[in-house]
């Protein structure tokens, strides 16, 4: 294990709502959904249509573009419905399960004998290829890259994040086999970011891994932010990265040869009464984990964490890449000179408001944006949670006028919209920090391509 | 509380597009702001936000400056009885005369300020910023308390127009907004802005005033080689110009209610500590260089005077932290802060024609601001450059 690298820079948001590190009773949902939406810059090419009988990954549509890309379905059962947003656009494909757990047959591979032509071939057709992403720019990556080294963070240190210690307990050889799959992928090796103030037993000491342990407040466990620390991305440069259940998915393919979407998720958030984690499958619609759980109020039920998450409501579904599920107020109604009450419910990194003198307290915060957008005033505040050497805010002016070649020289290739949610949380001026960093990723593809 | 928020409701379709004052919806949706924070949640990215917006991040600045506001007032009064030699006026008929005199001052300021602030909304179909309710404050308070109010209005209108509405409103203008209106002031019409007739209530008049009161403030005394008033014990010692009671502008005497206000600055994390600090490390070491040298009177006032005298402590406070027209990368800050010090004190000693040299220098920098931060860009560019080089 190599030194462990301090994170100074950065924020943890004290919210009430953490998980217990119990496993919840619930049924499985009737509905799954896979969303193109949460695969950023995918145009999709539909493989079934309703009515159809799929398998577990059995494909449901592919990438237009790279057509050996394929997104499949995670559950076996009956397509019921391809819903489509504006211009036919579309947002999800629903499969309904029949609970009879079939699944394709890829047929197990002995990993340690395989070629790199191999595992990517495997990874494709099953259908787990897309869990792959790449920096720069955070998107599925390309099968034909050979990437630097491959990182994978072993903790989430957003807000009321799932313990990935806990959920891995118990999967500790599907996720060895995982390790070793993606070991075929690069030369560089596979990276894990380990949270040095947890014992991380499932991850050290993983054969075919380093691991790289981080302190410090979030984002330290962004995998973005460990690549940063660890070897930074200059231009041209290619990393994957994997989240833990996705390692052990690719395990599973190897060992039994199926597309196993399972995962374990963690139901949080101030409004859901009771908080554990849920054994469940990508996709799943939330509605037997949320239903006659939550307080009552107008709430809002998000996929993922408060600040990356994706409002998905009280009937979506659970985005691909997430673990976890929050439901936290709306706060859709007026609150009478709420800018100049005294403040001690209200979370702030300034201090004036006074809930900084209690260190201690948890807060239940809404989705209200506590103010209206204005042009960027106040000057230092990104630079507070962004422990990078990066100038967020010379950055976000780059990508507001389009000049590509500060872009570059700023370091759009180093950064995704997670590793500055926080600039987003703390900005007096309520820009949407996220959507300008992907407006700017999305640039530079176009430019690059 | 209801019932306001229930005709709030009520009237505000008359104030939509297509309602009766639709003119007037920037105007309508910034008094109902200031009432009730909006109902808006976030579309896209997070789903929490910092409980901090511009009208909070505002209305601590504001509160900062009450304590200056006060005591300005007191002090007006103060001198304005004192050259009248009524030296045992009590407190009341002090505040009274200063509040007479001040307040009018600030109301002229921030309804001509406004005004044109939300018609500049409406027109732009923005929301009415916040930032000029801070240099509504800071106008009132870099004048000298017998401007004639007229003039306060012309003067505010150009700081808001030109200062600030021409580059595109609240956080695009280059300069500070309250020393343009100063500047402005200070070279249309220098008769009511410079000499030593009028930084005290009433002098300008004339009436009434005891023999051989001069009216004259620390610098422009200093400026003409009278030295006496600086020594110990005299009018502008050390300990008067600290606590302030001496003439000059409005609110910029008091370096401990200045100090007060810095407080409130620092603890809130509004204000940046590195502007402030440094701003004071570059006066403070600039005026020990000219002790060394000491070639001219002014050389030889001791560092931690000059700090207190002038404008010196409420520009480096209130000015140069300015968020918008100063630096914005940290370590461009520190550069900033200390030059703008370095600069008010070169000004003051090197030109007696301008003793007041912080208001120019601040002006200056607001000037370099952007060049400071444009070095401090190149170097992570070349950090990220060298990094390539390393690694190939």
């Amino acid at each position: 294990m190599s030194d462990v690298i301090k994170i100074k820079r950065g924020l943890d948001i004290r919210l009430t709502g953490k998980a217990e590190l119990v496993f919840g009773q619930a049924e499985m949902p009737e509905l799954f959904a896979v969303k193109p939406a949460d695969f950023p810059g995918l145009v999709p090419k539909l493989a079934v249509k309703p009515g159809d009988k799929v398998k577990a990954g059995s494909v449901l549509f592919i990438d237009k573009y790279r057509t050996d890309i394929k997104f499949v379905s995670p559950v076996s059962g009956e397509v019921q419905v391809v819903n489509r947003g504006e211009r036919r656009r579309i947002l999800e494909v629903v499969v309904k399960s029949d609970n009879q757990n079939e699944a394709e047959d890829f047929g197990a591979l002995e990993v340690t004998k395989a070629t790199k032509e191999e595992v990517t071939e495997k990874l494709l057709s099953s259908g787990l290829w897309p869990f792959l992403r790449q920096r720069p720019y955070n998107v599925v990556a390309n099968p034909t890259d050979a990437p630097k080294a491959i990182f994978i963070s072993a903790f989430d240190s957003s807000p009321l994040a799932p313990d990935y210690d806990f959920i891995i307990s118990g999967q500790e050889k599907e996720f060895k086999a995982g390790i070793k799959a993606l070991n075929k992928l690069t030369e560089g090796g596979v990276h894990i970011g380990v949270n040095n103030e947890m014992a991380s037993k499932p991850f050290i000491s993983v054969e075919g891994a380093t691991t790289h342990p981080f302190s410090g407040p979030h984002p330290a466990g962004n995998v973005g932010i460990q690549i940063h620390k660890v070897s930074p991305i200059n231009k041209g440069d290619i990393y994957w990265t994997v989240q833990p259940q996705e390692v052990v998915s690719i395990g599973k393919l190897f060992l039994e040869g199926v597309y196993d979407a399972s995962r374990i998720i963690a139901v949080t958030g101030s409004e859901v009464k009771k908080r554990s984690y849920v054994k469940t499958k990508v996709g799943a619609a939330i509605t037997p984990y949320v239903n006659g759980n939550v307080e009552e109020g107008s709430l809002r039920y998000i996929s993922g964490n408060v600040l990356i998450g994706t409002n998905v409501g009280k009937d979506g579904y659970l985005g691909s890449y997430d673990s976890q599920i929050t439901v936290i107020p709306e706060g859709d109604d007026y609150e009478f000179m709420g800018w100049a009450a005294p403040g001690f419910g209200k979370f702030s990194v300034s201090k004036s408001f006074f809930s900084w003198l209690c260190t201690k307290k948890e807060y239940r915060l809404n989705a209200n944006l506590n103010g209206g957008p204005r042009a960027i005033i106040v000057s230092g505040q990104y630079d507070k949670v962004l422990p990078m050497d990066i100038l967020p805010e010379q950055l976000i002016k780059a990508i507001l006028t389009e000049d590509i070649d500060k872009m570059e020289q700023l370091g759009i290739y180093e950064v995704a919209e997670e590793d500055l949610a926080l600039c987003e949380f703390v900005c007096t001026s309520k820009l949407e920090v996220q959507s300008i960093i992907r407006q700017g990723i999305d640039l530079m593809i176009k430019e690059m391509s | 509380m209801k019932a306001l928020r229930q005709y709030l409701d009520k009237i505000k379709p008359n104030f939509e597009k297509g309602g009766k004052f639709e003119k007037l919806h920037s105007t309508f949706d910034a008094f109902e702001t200031l009432l009730f924070v909006s109902n808006k949640t976030s579309k896209s990215g997070v789903h929490i936000h910092d409980a901090i917006d511009s009208k909070r991040t505002m209305a601590v600045v504001v509160l900062a400056l009450i304590p200056a506001l006060l005591f300005g007032i007191w002090n007006t009064g103060l001198q304005h009885f004192l050259a009248l030699g009524q030296a045992d006026a009590d407190f009341w008929q002090v505040v009274g005369y200063g509040a007479l005199k001040v307040l009018p001052i600030v109301v002229v300021s921030y309804v001509v300020g406004l005004g044109i602030e939300f018609m500049f909304a409406q027109l732009r179909g923005h929301e009415v910023a916040e930032g000029f309710l801070v240099s509504g404050m800071l106008i009132p308070l870099v004048l000298p308390a017998d401007i004639p109010l007229w003039m306060v209005a012309v003067a505010t209108a150009f700081s808001v127009v030109i200062g600030k509405e021409v580059f595109g409103g609240t956080g695009m203008n280059i300069w500070n907004p309250a020393l343009i209106a100063r500047a402005f002031l200070f070279f249309a019409y220098p008769s009511k802005m410079s000499g030593d007739l009028i930084w005290v209530s009433g002098m300008s008049k004339g009436e009434g005033i005891v023999d051989g009161y001069s009216g004259a403030t620390a610098l422009g005394d200093a400026a003409v080689g009278k030295m006496a008033g600086l020594a110990d014990g005299g009018v502008f010692d050390l300990w008067n110009s600290f606590i302030g009671i001496i003439p000059g502008s409005i609110g910029e005497t008091s370096t401990l209610a200045i100090l007060i206000g810095a407080v409130v600055l620092l603890v809130t994390g509004i204000g940046s500590w590195k502007i402030m600090l440094s701003a004071f490390a570059g006066g403070f070491v600039m005026a020990l260089g000219f002790n060394a040298i000491g070639a001219n009177e002014l050389m030889n006032v001791p560092a931690l005077h000059q700090l207190c005298l002038g404008g010196f402590a409420f520009g480096a406070v209130f000015m140069a932290t300015d968020p918008v027209s100063g630096a914005r990368t940290e370590k461009g800050k520190y550069i900033y802060g200390f030059l703008i010090g370095v600069f008010a004190i070169m000004i003051r000693v090197f030109n007696p024609a301008y003793p007041e040299g912080v208001m120019l220098a601040i002006l200056l920098m607001n000037t370099f601001a952007p060049l400071i931060d444009h070095v401090i860009v190149q170097q992570n560019i070349k950090r990220r450059l060298k990094r390539v080089k390393v690694n190939a």
